[in-house]
This record gives C-alpha cells, structure tokens and sequence, in this order.
C-alpha cells in the first residue's frame, strides 16, 4: 500500500462537493467520479469524509469505489493511459504499443510509476472499433494510435504538459456512417415527436407503436409498447424513463454515433415516453468512456429546456413536467443489464436485482421504469412523427424497422452501417469490404459466433439478434485467440455476486487459456462443455448466462481453431511442472534427478 | 468365503492439507465399521502403507506444494479407477496457497537467510527434501479429478454419505442440507 498523501483541504472539498450533490447517497457515484477527476484517485480521507456527509457506512462507499473499475482508490498517476484490449485493437497491434509506451516511460504494465507521474494498463473496449486501435488517457479517449502517436504521448507526459493542451487530432473522433437507412436518412425536427404526442394523445401514439411491432435495440428485442403499458398500467406516485447509453457490449459503438448525432431525436424519444407514462424524471446512464460527449449532451439539454421541450409545462402544456438527468458511469460492463443499472442509478454497486419483477413495475426506487436502449429511442421518437406503419414498411415481420450494425476488424470501411431487418451476413460483408471473411462475431462477446458456413444466416431477432456488434475475423485469424480474449473480458466483468458466474468465468478462462498455451486435451473440452452449461443455467443474470457462448461456438463450429493444439486425449497438467520448480533449483543450486519431475 | 463380494478397496493421502479432512472422515465414528464391512484400505495415514496399489478409490487431501505432492499424486490417480479431491486446499489451494502472492525467492531468503533466529544461514539443499513448486496448486491442474467434495473440511456427515453413495454405486448427492455453511 502507498502512503497516501497529505491533502490539508480535502475535508471542506468534500463538504463542498456532497453539498453539491444534494448530500445524496444516490449521487455516490457521481460524487466519487468527482472526487476522482480532482485528486486523480479516490483518498482513503475522501471516503471517510463522502461517508459523513450523506451519510452511509464507510464500507458502502468504499465497496461502492472498489466495484467501478475507472475509480482507483490509490494513486494511478497524474497521467493514466488505458488501453482498449477489445479484440479488435489485439488484432491492430495494441500489445506492441502497450510495450512501447512502456519502454519509453520505464513502466509496468498496471503500476503507476515510482515519481508518480504516470499508469498504464489495459480496460474493456472502449466503443472506437472502427478506429483503432484506441486508449483513454485521464478518461479521455486518443484513437488511430500507431507509433508515431504512442511516442507523441510519452513525449507529452514527460514534459508534464496538462491533457487539455494535447493537440486535439490525437481525441479526433470520427463518425464513419456508410451506411444509411430509415432512421438516418430521415431528418428530425427537434419537438416535433413531442408535439405528435400532445396533439394526437397517449392512446395514438400507443397505438402507433404496438403497430409498428417495435422491438428492443439492445439485443434482447422485448416489445417495446407491450414494456411501457405495463410501466404504464403498474400504479404508483412516479415513473422513471432510463435510457441505456452504457453500450459496453465490445464491437459496439453506434450508441456513441447516435448521440454524437441524433441526441435530439434520443431525448425526445424518452421525453414522448415521458409524455405517455406520466413521468417527469428519466436519466441517460452514459459510460464512462464516453465522459467525452458529456458537455455537448449536456448543452443540448439546455438548449431543449430553453425551447420549452423539456422542464415544466413542455410546449405550453400544463402539466406536462419531464426533465432528463445524466448519469456517469465508470467502467462496469454490468451495468448494462437493466437491474443492475438501476442498482448504479441509485448510487450503489451494479449488481443485478432479482428478476421478475422486472423494471417497468419495480425499478429506479422501486417505482415503475421503462429501461431502453439509446436506438430504441430514437426510433419511438420517429414513430411519433411518422406513424408505425411507416416505420413497419420495412425490415421483416417479426423484426420490423431497420437496425444500425457497429461493423469492425478486417473490412475495407469499418463504421456505422444502418440496414433494414433481414440483410444476410453475406451482403453487409460485402458491402463493407471484407476480405476473405472467416468468421462473424454477431453482438459481441455475448452473442453468436458465425462461422463461413452460415453466411446466409440474417440480422433479426428471429435469427441473429444483435445489440449491433458485427466483427469480422479473415481467413488466418486465429479464433482460439478471439475467444480467449473474450473470455478474459467476462472473467473481468462478472460481478462476483452469483457463484455459478464468479467462479464458472474463471474456470472457464483458465481452460481456454490452458488450451492456448498448449496443455489442453480432450477432457478439458468436456469440462468446458460442462461448465458452460452451468453458467447457462445457474448464473443470477445475463452476463452469466452469456459468457460461455463464444467458447461453446468455437468448440461447436471451429474445430480447427483448438484441435492441433490439443495434447493428448486423456488428461494433461495445466502447466509445466519442471518449470515450476525451476525457482527452487535456482534457490537451493539443486539439479539432482528428485529435484526434476518428467 | 469365495462368493463374498470383493471389498472395496480404498486410498487416502494429504499433501499440502493440515489432516483435517482425515480427522473429520474419522469423524464419522461407529460408522467407520459399518465402512470397514465395506472397504479396504492401502494406502491411507491409517494403515501407515508407503505406496498406493491398485484401488477403486483416491481420496486426496491437499493442494500440491512441491514435487513429492506431484509424485504422490500421479501414483494416486495411475492406480485410483475414481479419484476425490476432499476439502478446500486440494480444490482450491486455499490456506497453503496464500504464499502464492509472495516470491519463492524472496521467501527464502527471509526464512533462512536473514531472519535473526537462524543459524549457519544457509538455504537446505539436501536431496532428501522435496523442492517446492514456485506456487501451490489445486489438485486438478496436475491430474483428472472425478469427484469435488467441498468444505473446510467437509463434515463427517457429508463423507459419511459420499463415500456410502459412491460405494454402493450411486452417483454421490451431498445437496445443500450436507454442505452449508451459514
């Protein structure tokens, strides 16, 4: 442990702060992001004094601090660089720039630096797939990283000058739409969503939406109208509209292109919901690693206030209150899921709550709450203006409507592609210049792997259903190391409250990772098979239930990935065991043949 | 005596464990003739054999430390049809493999060469003593393990009806009732 340093002012700080925060304890971990972007970690002092002030037990601040993985609670460096180990930026070389910047600042991998200056390590994808390979420093993302940048960087910190001056080509951010369809290709006049609803009533628009057939854009494709009418129907003082912008499936970004773009559209998708609920609260939970697009979001908010689109009486109309919130998170793929955003939302660690009752009749502080996805919104915003028939016209009759794909790896054009409901595999490879197509990981780490031989296969819920993840592996990738690094991510992930999910994610990555290193036989596929079972039916929520799909893909439909690296087919150790007394021989300056095993 | 079934025969060992699984299995009291009607034990702590032979069932206690836990290990699952893995440390590691997070080197070096109580200062290097591993493993990284009986050590109970189960050719059922800890 680091001495942690005198901070003669921290306590009025702190004061200060909570105060801001309404001394709230569901601002927690707004409050600890704060903390955090002032002192660049969390002091042991500020965790004390934040517990005073709002007030909970120490040890829930403390757990609440320990459990987002963009918190530090000792000191990580004025300067910390996390690089994004999706398994796009591996394929872009990430590991090698990691050891460059290592080399160059005399640091190791996960420590900060002795003059404590600066950190390196790695995080989940970070949302810039299609340029990358990607890293935030201090929480902001630099992308297209390649040599030359890695040394700008270093050459940066080591003149200790302050982020905010860095040239802004390193954060450049580009959208990359090359494709577009019904949701972008119609422009969007702010209010005009919201004036469909005060005009054509609650009922029209309900009727809109069940016509349009509108399903969940975040993967699991619940019917949208069928969710808010039961929000709408559970009676209580208050609902709540969250709108889910924690988009930490990796592969996926068109969330981040969505609110670059259309946040107009998103917030008044949750304000007619808002309309159609009677709730006057909702939240945007934005990950973390888009704090970037905080202070825009935030100005557009302003600016719907001013035109009277959001606050009271909106549009004139009495009554009609409904404010949006935006709500950091800090580096918590879980809290995706819906309860365990809710959980997040109310200051406390992600952990998913039991499920039923689901949300929309008990959820932000125990009150009804409609939970969707940033496109979802979007889109009922658009049904508002242009009816559910419209929007019906296109994409397949179980999955009505178009979907926006977060296409990345080995293509020509990776970005934002937008495609009706129903395109094969096949077409959008195409389109997007992919060369000698191997394999097609659908909807990330949690969704299918999709091997050549199914090319066929459509986007829809009725087949391939996806958040919109779509990352392309060629012929010579190797899949194996796809799926160990997939593996590697759940294991860092899973929350650690169920047992089936906390343990079976390790196990799971041992194994894949015993099989790469060359010490895998024919029981360890079974073992495998067995656990994913397991964590399929056991685990508490999703993750769990996700996390051995791409294992079990890759044993099911690519053979070829693990099958010469297997040993033998009875039982082999899981790692060298000469070797691992090699230590004691050094020790003991042995070598006689009992300090050798065969 | 010809046609009396063949008894069952039965190994035990402890590598890197505190005997604890062994004394709680003794736990099981009278009940040990009911086992004894049963089985036969080779090699166990109890009947002090040096090496196991033939058997039906390997109960192993402990994680593996070093390279004699290797050996004694490898005959268990060579000459065991079905092998156990009893107890937290031979599961998981557990207390033993605390000295995971520090350095074999730096460990050493503390114990023997700079702590004031010792004398010559020299690290042992005598054959006779079995090198350690750098880091202490769970049973199931070194060899194919067919059954997991948790606990810390599991209650007599708990053997008592794993050892029942599996004598009588069921597939052993602990259940929550056996197995808790709360």
């Amino acid at each position: 442990m680091m001495q942690s340093p005198d901070l003669p002012d921290i306590e009025q700080r702190i004061a200060l702060l909570c105060e801001r925060h309404g001394c709230e304890p569901r601002r927690l971990l707004q409050i600890l992001i704060d903390v955090q972007e002032i002192y660049t970690f969390i002091p042991p002092q500020a965790l004390t004094a934040i517990a005073r002030h709002l007030p909970l037990p120490r040890v829930s601040v403390e757990g609440v601090a320990g459990f987002y993985s963009f918190l530090s609670l000792e000191p990580a460096g004025q300067y910390r660089i996390l690089f994004s180990d999706n398994v796009t930026d591996r394929m872009l070389g990430n590991e090698e720039l990691m050891r460059q910047f290592c080399n160059k600042l005399w640091l190791e991998p996960g420590k900060v630096s002795e003059d404590e200056l600066v950190s390196a390590d790695f995080t989940s994808c970070t949302g810039m797939c299609d340029q990358g390979p990607a890293a935030l420093i201090n929480g902001w993302p630099v992308t297209r990283l390649n040599r030359e940048r890695i040394d700008l960087i270093a050459d940066l910190i080591l003149a200790k000058s302050p982020v905010a001056s860095w040239p802004p080509t390193l954060f450049e951010v580009n959208d990359n739409i090359r494709r577009t369809d019904r949701l972008l290709d119609e422009s969007f006049e702010p209010g005009s969503a919201i004036k469909a609803a005060v005009t054509r009533g609650a009922e029209a628009i309900f009727t809109e939406l069940k016509l349009s057939r509108l399903r969940g854009r975040g993967g699991a494709g619940y019917k949208t109208a069928e969710k808010w009418i039961t929000c709408r129907n559970s009676p209580a003082p208050a609902r709540y509209i969250v709108c889910n912008a924690d988009e930490g499936e990796p592969g996926t970004f068109k969330d981040r292109v969505l609110l670059n773009r259309l946040a107009d559209t998103v917030f008044e998708g949750m304000t007619v919901g808002a309309r159609l609920l009677s709730s006057a609260k909702g939240f945007l939970y934005l990950r973390g690693e888009y704090r970037y697009l905080l202070e825009k979001l935030e100005e557009i908010l302003a600016r719907r206030r001013e035109a009277g689109l959001l606050g009271s009486n909106i549009l004139g109309e009495p009554g009609f209150d409904f404010d949006i919130e935006i709500h950091l998170g800090a580096g918590a793929y879980i809290c995706g899921e819906e309860s365990g955003m809710i959980e997040s939302l109310e200051g406390r660690r992600g952990k998913p709550r039991n499920r039923p009752p689901y949300p929309a009749q008990h959820g932000y502080l125990d009150q009804p709450t409609v939970v969707n996805n940033v496109e979802t919104f979007a889109c009922a915003a658009m049904i508002a203006v242009h009816g559910g028939k419209w929007f019906g016209e296109t994409g397949t009759w179980e999955s009505s409507g178009s979907k926006i794909l977060s296409i990345s790896g080995d293509c020509h054009w990776p970005g934002i592609y937008e495609y009706p409901f129903g395109v094969s595999v096949q077409k959008i490879l195409e389109d997007c210049g992919a060369q000698e197509p191997y394999a097609v990981q659908v909807g990330g780490p949690s969704g299918i792997l999709v091997s050549w031989q199914e090319f066929e296969r459509s986007i829809s819920f009725e087949d391939l259903p996806t958040a919109g993840a779509f990352t392309i592996f060629q012929r010579g990738r190797d899949i194996l190391e796809a799926v160990r690094n997939y593996a590697h991510f759940f294991a860092h992930e899973s929350c650690g409250f169920c047992t089936p999910c906390r343990v079976g994610t390790q196990l799971q990555k041992k194994i894949v990772d015993k099989i790469a290193n060359g010490h895998g036989t024919a029981s360890d596929l079974e073992e495998l098979k067995h656990l994913g079972h397991l964590m399929r039916t056991l685990s508490h929520c999703g993750l769990g239930h996700a996390a051995p799909n791409p294992v079990l893909d890759m044993l099911q439909k690519f053979p070829g990935a693990y099958e010469q690296k297997l040993t033998s087919l009875s039982f082999e150790p899981a790692f060298d065991l000469d070797a691992a007394l090699a230590t004691a021989r050094r020790i003991t300056g042995r070598d006689d043949p009992s300090a050798h095993l065969p | 005596m010809a046609d009396e079934k063949r008894k069952i025969r039965i190994a035990t060992c402890s590598l890197a464990g505190c005997f604890g699984c062994h004394t709680s299995m003794l736990d099981i009291d009278e009940r040990l003739f009911d086992l004894l009607e049963m089985v036969e034990f080779d090699r166990t702590p109890f009947t002090d054999i040096k090496h196991c032979g033939p058997c039906d069932i390997g109960i192993v206690e402990g994680g593996v430390s070093n390279a004699e836990n290797a050996h004694v290990l490898k005959e268990f699952r060579e000459n065991c049809k079905v092998l156990v893995a009893i107890g937290s440390c031979a599961i998981t590691g557990n207390v033993p493999a605390l000295r995971n997070n520090i350095d074999l080197w730096d460990c050493f070096q503390e114990v023997y060469l700079y702590d004031p109580g010792t004398e010559g200062k020299q690290i042992p290097n005598d054959p006779e003593l079995p090198l350690p591993f750098d880091k202490v493993y769970p049973i199931y990284e070194v060899v194919k393990v067919d059954y997991f009986l948790h606990g810390c050590p599991p209650p007599a109970n708990a053997i008592w009806k794993f050892l029942t189960d599996l004598i009588q050719g069921r597939q052993p059922e602990t259940g929550h009732e056996l197995l808790r800890y709360d």
